[in-house]
């Protein structure tokens, strides 16, 4: 599903991804983690097309499509979603708009007609209501004024609108306190199923405790440095980065 | 990963959309101005002698003026010898209605979407187009002659209303105004004119369509609206023009009288052609615009969406005379690629308890330079004066400007001034986001540049906040550097 072979990167001459080897498949979800400035969001950011990154060498290749030539909204619309560490304000438009703006892109690259105001309220809702969110939501301005944890779940709320084949959810815990972490953790394992694969990315064990990964990676200084299955995140969680990273000085 | 650039690149080479030329015979004086112009442009339109008082009064204060440069505007000096004053479509005789006008004008309208009969049927807007300076077709007269409503071409009103004229022709811009305006006294063709009798509230929004047709013709219209005791009315004027190699003239003059308890709503989106992307070409836009509210409680809006013309110099203003009168100024304006706007507007606080609002959304891409340039000003007795200004500037690239010159003079020590401003990007961090949930750089861009713009948009009434809307996302389209 998504193939990353030796990608290194870099921004402004500095090096941050150094050879990144990554295989996804279909139904699978996979966990990265890693200390602060690891490329832990970088590795995001390329994956979804952000331009100020540079690739110096590696591929990538999302169902067998290479990504490197695509812009972010081709790439969006071959299914590939991005939950954003800091979502992005947009004043003066209303999360309804965008919402609906979004789900019609994705239409319209399907072939599919729009969809009208009072179908898309219908959709709208049902999700919001698994998110534990209301209407108010919706005729607010994109993430203008919304807590560091409304912005995570409208992040959701979008995904489980989109409905994408792989959903790359960064730092999506953070900002979360323990019920809402619970409530956007549950909205992402009713998004599991055989054909979508996940690739979360966080500091900490506990969103792994609610969303169970096939494989964890640890990720230092712009390289996978360990892997396993979930007992690497409980290993993590009691020991540290630090015998990891000493592994690394090691080779 | 630079497609998204190019993309906008291409984007912003698109061409103006209703580029086309009307080859229709016209009624055209040979270039020149002098007091034989005028006296020629009075008689071909047969008008009484006041008017031709007037015209040459105004002309020979324009002759001892000096063209004004305090804007922050560059152009070539216009050389206002080599204009024509007069163009005027061939009409065998004036059409008395739809059928009897020239079918190939109905056709440059059908191009611009204004098909007029469709409109006068199904869009229940009155229209009085006009083609380069006379009116050829007048829509909806009937209706409003019933309510007593007077919606006609300014040449119409002089030969049948000459007493209404005469009282409030110049009484808002004076033929002394400035150097466009006084010039517009002595040549102006034709333009509307309204009248709204006591009570009585306009049913429909009045719209007129302006184009500017022949080459190398300055254009020069008048519109005089006068809303009586406690009636109301909302006037919609919109623009396009043909594409065209050289600058054009355009100088035309508004002005607005709301008497006691009446209420003028005045909205413009301006599209006229703005120039290729290296700057050559496109309208010179030096318009007057004025609003007097001379009555207590009357109140006067001004919407404008300014997206097109290479140099945009406009300040529509609001005399706030009557006591508790209310003054309001919504402004988009929108430069891309070379083109300039030095507008904004004076709210002149004179009654008592008088209130004026401000809000003004600038864009500049490209190249363009964009100027907000406002002033409130409160007179020593005019107590309970309140101004509330918002400026908003919004940047698209590298090599654009925008600029905010508040004036504020007030003589009265209790009257409340506040004044807001910001200065903003269009950010990649907003784009990529969009970007991400599939919304391509075109749409973002318009979806970005309409939030920006929303507080003003909504003071369009509907259809034409559908057209704005519209335009604004075509005229920036592809403006990230």
């Amino acid at each position: 599903m998504l193939t990353i072979k030796n990608l290194e990167a870099c921004i402004e001459d500095k090096a941050i991804l150094k050879g990144i080897h990554l295989n996804i498949k279909p139904g699978e979800v996979h966990a990265i983690m890693g200390p602060n400035g690891s490329g832990k969001s970088t590795l995001a950011n390329i994956l979804a097309g952000r331009e100020e990154y540079q690739i110096t060498a590696g591929s990538m290749h999302y169902q067998n499509v290479d990504l490197a030539p695509l812009t972010p909204d081709e790439r969006a619309h071959l299914g590939l979603f991005l939950s954003f560490q800091y979502p992005v304000e947009i004043p003066g438009v209303s999360n309804l708009y965008l919402l609906k703006s979004a789900l019609n892109a994705k239409r319209k690259h399907m072939g599919l007609e729009e969809i009208d105001a009072i179908d898309f309220l219908t959709v709208v809702r049902e999700k919001m209501k698994l998110l534990h969110m209301d209407d108010s939501y919706l005729y607010r301005d994109v993430n203008s004024g919304f807590s560091g944890g409304e912005k995570k779940r409208n992040e959701i709320l979008q995904l489980l609108l989109l409905e994408p084949s792989l959903c790359i959810l960064d730092e999506t815990d953070s900002g979360l306190d323990i019920d809402a972490l619970r409530i956007v953790a549950e909205g992402i394992n009713l998004m599991r199923n055989e054909k979508r694969s996940i690739l979360l990315i966080t500091h900490y064990q506990r969103l792994l405790d609610y969303i169970k990964p096939d494989v964890v990676h640890i990720l230092s200084d712009g390289k996978i440095v360990a892997e396993g299955d979930y007992q690497l995140a409980t290993v993590l969680e009691a020991e540290g980065y630090e015998p990891f990273l000493q592994k690394k000085a090691g080779d | 990963m630079t497609r998204p650039n190019e993309t906008l690149e291409t984007l912003l080479q698109q061409d103006y959309e209703h580029g086309f030329v009307t080859d229709i015979d016209t009624d055209t004086l040979p270039p020149g101005l002098n007091e034989d112009t005028i006296r020629a442009i009075s008689a071909k339109k047969n008008e009484p002698e006041f008017m031709l008082a007037w015209r040459l009064k105004a002309y020979e204060y324009w002759r001892h003026l000096k063209e004004p440069h305090w804007a922050h505007l560059k152009y070539d000096p216009i050389d206002y010898q080599a204009l024509s004053y007069y163009s005027a479509p061939k009409l065998k005789e004036g059409p008395k209605n739809l059928d009897e006008v020239d079918p190939k004008l109905i056709e440059t309208y059908n191009k611009l979407g204004i098909p007029l009969k469709e409109q006068e049927w199904l869009a229940g807007v009155a229209v009085d187009a006009v083609f380069d300076s006379i009116s050829v077709a007048t829509t909806f007269k009937d209706k409003l002659n019933e309510m007593g409503i007077i919606f006609c071409s300014f040449s119409d009103a002089v030969q049948n209303h000459p007493d209404l004229v005469q009282q409030y022709l110049g009484s808002v811009v004076p033929h002394t105004d400035n150097f466009f305006a006084s010039l517009n006294a002595a040549v102006f063709s034709d333009g509307s004119f309204v009248y709204i009798p006591p009570g009585v509230r306009c049913p429909m929004e009045l719209s007129t369509y302006f184009r500017i047709n022949a080459r190398s013709t300055g254009q020069f219209e008048r519109t005089l609206i006068i809303a009586d005791k406690g009636s109301y009315v909302s006037y919609l004027e919109g623009c396009t023009a043909p594409q065209r190699d050289e600058n054009q003239l355009h100088a035309a003059v508004v002005e607005l009288v709301a008497l006691d308890n009446a209420q003028i709503k005045y909205s413009t989106v301006q599209n006229w052609y703005p120039g290729d992307e290296n700057g050559v070409g496109g309208i010179y836009n030096f318009v007057t615009k004025r609003a007097e509210c001379r009555g207590h409680h009357s109140k006067i809006s001004w919407t404008q969406v300014e997206t097109g013309s290479a140099i945009t110099w406009k300040y529509p203003s609001v005399v706030l005379k009557g006591d508790y009168s209310v003054g309001e100024f919504y402004s988009v304006a929108l430069t891309n690629h070379h083109q300039q706007a030095d507008t904004g507007t004076k709210m002149i606080h004179s009654g008592q308890h008088t209130k004026s609002t401000i809000i003004a959304k600038g864009i500049s891409a490209g190249f363009a330079q964009n100027t907000y340039r406002g002033l409130v000003k409160v007179l020593a007795h005019a107590d309970g004066a309140h101004n509330y200004t918002r400026c908003d500037s919004l940047l698209m690239g590298q090599h654009c400007g925008a600029h905010t010159f508040p004036y504020i003079e007030s003589k009265n020590s209790r009257a409340r001034i506040e004044h807001e401003a910001s200065t903003s990007k269009i950010s990649e961090d907003q784009l990529f986001y969009l970007a991400q949930r599939g919304i391509d750089t075109e749409n973002a861009v318009s979806m970005i540049v309409n939030g920006f713009c929303k507080e003003v948009m909504k003071t369009l009434p509907m259809e034409f906040a559908v057209e704005a809307r519209k335009l604004l996302g075509l005229s920036l389209e592809g403006s990230i550097g």
